[in-house]
């Protein structure tokens, strides 16, 4: 599948990466030849097959739904670009 | 005597605990080999003052007879794995100035065995690639070289730095992880042992995640038994890994007896691959030849599936990825690039924080989980991941385990191979499959190319069975009697060289 600039703008925002419309275009023949060169599993009957999400052949376990860990405000926002009174921080997001 | 350095871990426990020297000589002579071994940019950031704290701990269990498992190991870590109060970079730059306020449970499980940590180890960034040169910090040079050419090689990738660690003998042993080969491969490259356990068997818990259904983390040693001795260690259930198996783990070097009388070898005829070089055929073949005189018997196998694992694989692992990365968002921790608006500041922040391969990966990701393409891409590709477990279950109806070359090439030169990246992913065609059906796979330096580089033979076992994968690696291991080494560093230390007395008087520079 051949993509083209504006599918390459798309996918950038969807997922949230500021690309550049000079790159686009080399963006569009990279991408799309990874795509024609995937579409070889066209060739792969799968017909009735249930697809695999895991290799865990386990269930999810369960655990007592109770307070294991917290109390660390400050270290959790030791991280942060731009912590503040005790928050983390973003750009205004209601007028 | 040996000099420290070139010790492989079984020695040096014997050493240690006959008081031929202390941890503190082994910190010391590894710190000296890590600084000789900067040329390679195998470490992101190096740690000596906490090696030396961790050795005189050592050295303290040491003198009353209380060692532990792995008291006084100076390891390299792979810097995908949180280590608490040590900045973690995963070779990106939008992880710049996190440092984790908490430790990685297959860490703290070798710090518990009182393991010695000399310092983080370069990468491809967020393990996406096969040469090591897409960290935000450099790229990584093996210690290899072709005779009569001082071209730089790539050491492999993505676990390339904890590879030419070992490689360099700056450390005695290192922990990588491996999603689609980043073990085998540069261990493959680099001339050592790479094991890659079972899905399951050790803990991803504080591994800065890419493929969550496919990473997982393993040791990179200079011999099979010293695989072995770190798995024992780093294996294990863990409740804070939700995949983790609640399994008991076997005692890994009483594996190794040596004896493969009977075992049945797989080899699968659809990995002779087009294009393959005929030296990567005949080393495969001596392998099978080697694994025959000892009593084994190789069965031809069938997995029809390979020529599609890797195509399976640039699906799955891209669509993980970028559901795994869209937690870097400029909030929490790492980079913030200002934006006007919310959006902005995540896309400005996304844009600058991750190298072009990510950004590529992303992206892929993102269309084939997109509405529209999710059915004909994504689920298309698990229903395919689901025939080559397949294959390898059945394949295993008939044997023990399976023999294989680990990687289509010896190592190339940076630059080589750099413009295309699906040549690139080529490099993982035959460990690709083993990660997308959950198996162990460990590789095993077996032979030079006719340009007198390592080349490794890869031992792929059942789920679980990574005693049987070792016993058989043990074997391959004798037969080949690996004994070349890079010619780096140049002149091998003493235990009590010059090197290792300067550092001691130096403060910390722990990142």
């Amino acid at each position: 599948m051949a993509l083209d600039k504006a599918t390459v703008a798309r996918i950038a925002t969807l997922a949230r990466i500021k690309v550049s419309a000079s790159e686009q275009e080399h963006l569009a023949t990279e991408l799309s030849g990874i795509l024609t060169w995937i579409e070889q599993l066209d060739e792969v009957d799968t017909t009735g097959v249930e697809p695999m999400s895991s290799v865990a052949a386990m269930r999810l376990p369960m655990r007592e739904d109770v307070v294991t860990d917290g109390n660390c405000r400050d270290k959790i926002l030791s991280d942060a670009p731009a912590p503040a009174h005790g928050f983390f921080t973003v750009p205004k997001v209601v007028e | 005597m040996t000099a420290l350095t070139d010790l492989t871990i079984a020695e040096a426990r014997q050493g240690l605990r006959g008081k031929q020297f202390s941890a503190r000589e082994m910190a010391l002579a590894h710190i000296g080999a890590m600084e000789a071994a900067r040329p390679l940019n195998a470490f992101i950031a190096e740690t000596p003052e906490r090696a030396l704290e961790m050795a005189a701990a050592s050295d303290r269990r040491l003198a009353k007879g209380e060692a532990l498992a792995l008291d006084g190991m100076p390891l390299a870590v792979k810097d995908l794995f949180c280590t608490e109060g040590v900045a973690t970079t995963a070779g990106s730059r939008i992880l710049g100035g996190f440092t984790p306020p908490y430790e990685s449970t297959v860490t703290a499980r070798l710090w518990q065995a009182g393991a010695v940590m000399l310092g983080k180890t370069n990468m491809d960034e967020f393990a996406m690639g096969s040469s090591n040169i897409t960290s935000a910090y450099g790229k990584v040079e093996s210690p290899w070289r072709r005779p009569g050419d001082n071209r730089a090689l790539v050491p492999g990738g993505s676990s390339g730095g904890s590879a030419a660690a070992v490689a360099a003998r700056a450390a005695i042993a290192a922990i990588g992880t491996d999603t689609g080969g980043s073990i085998r491969q540069p261990a493959s490259f680099c001339g050592i042992v790479g094991l890659k356990p079972t899905y399951g068997r050790c803990s991803r818990w504080g591994i800065v995640a890419f493929a969550s259904s496919l990473d997982q983390a393993g040791p990179m040693t200079r011999s099979v038994r010293d695989a072995a001795i770190m798995l024992q260690t780093m294996a294990g259930h863990d409740p804070g890994d939700s995949t983790s198996a609640p399994l008991l783990v076997p005692d890994f070097e009483a594996a190794l007896t040596g004896d493969i009388r009977g075992l049945k070898i797989g080899i699968p005829r659809e990995y002779r691959v087009e294009g393959m070089p005929a030296e990567i055929d005949a080393l495969w073949e001596r392998g099978i030849a080697w694994l025959k005189a000892a009593g084994a018997e190789p069965v031809e196998i069938g997995l029809k599936l390979t020529k599609y694992a890797l195509a399976t694989y640039y699906i799955i692992a891209p669509a993980e990825a970028s559901s795994n990365l869209a937690r870097y968002d400029g909030v929490r921790f790492g980079l913030r690039v200002p934006g006007e608006t919310l959006d902005q500041m995540y896309e400005n922040t996304r844009g600058e924080g991750f190298g072009a391969e990510v950004r590529r990966r992303i992206l892929i990701g993102t269309y084939v989980l997109s509405a529209g393409y999710y059915d004909a891409y994504y689920l298309k590709a698990q229903k395919v991941r689901a025939l080559i477990a397949r294959d390898f279950a059945e394949a295993f109806a008939r044997c023990d385990a399976i023999l294989t070359p680990t990687a289509p090439s010896a190592a190339f030169a940076i630059g080589e191979k750099m413009d295309d990246p699906i040549a690139m992913y080529l490099n993982d065609v035959f460990t690709v499959p083993v990660n997308l059906a959950g198996l162990p796979g460990i590789s095993v330096p077996a032979g030079l190319s006719a340009e007198s580089l390592p080349l490794g033979l890869h031992v792929i076992g059942r789920a679980f069975d990574e005693e049987t994968m070792l016993r058989v690696a043990g074997v391959l291991e004798t037969a080949a009697n690996f004994t070349a080494r890079p010619q780096f560093p140049l002149p091998s230390r003493e235990r009590e060289g010059p090197v290792a007395k300067r550092r001691e008087g130096e403060g910390a520079r722990d990142a």
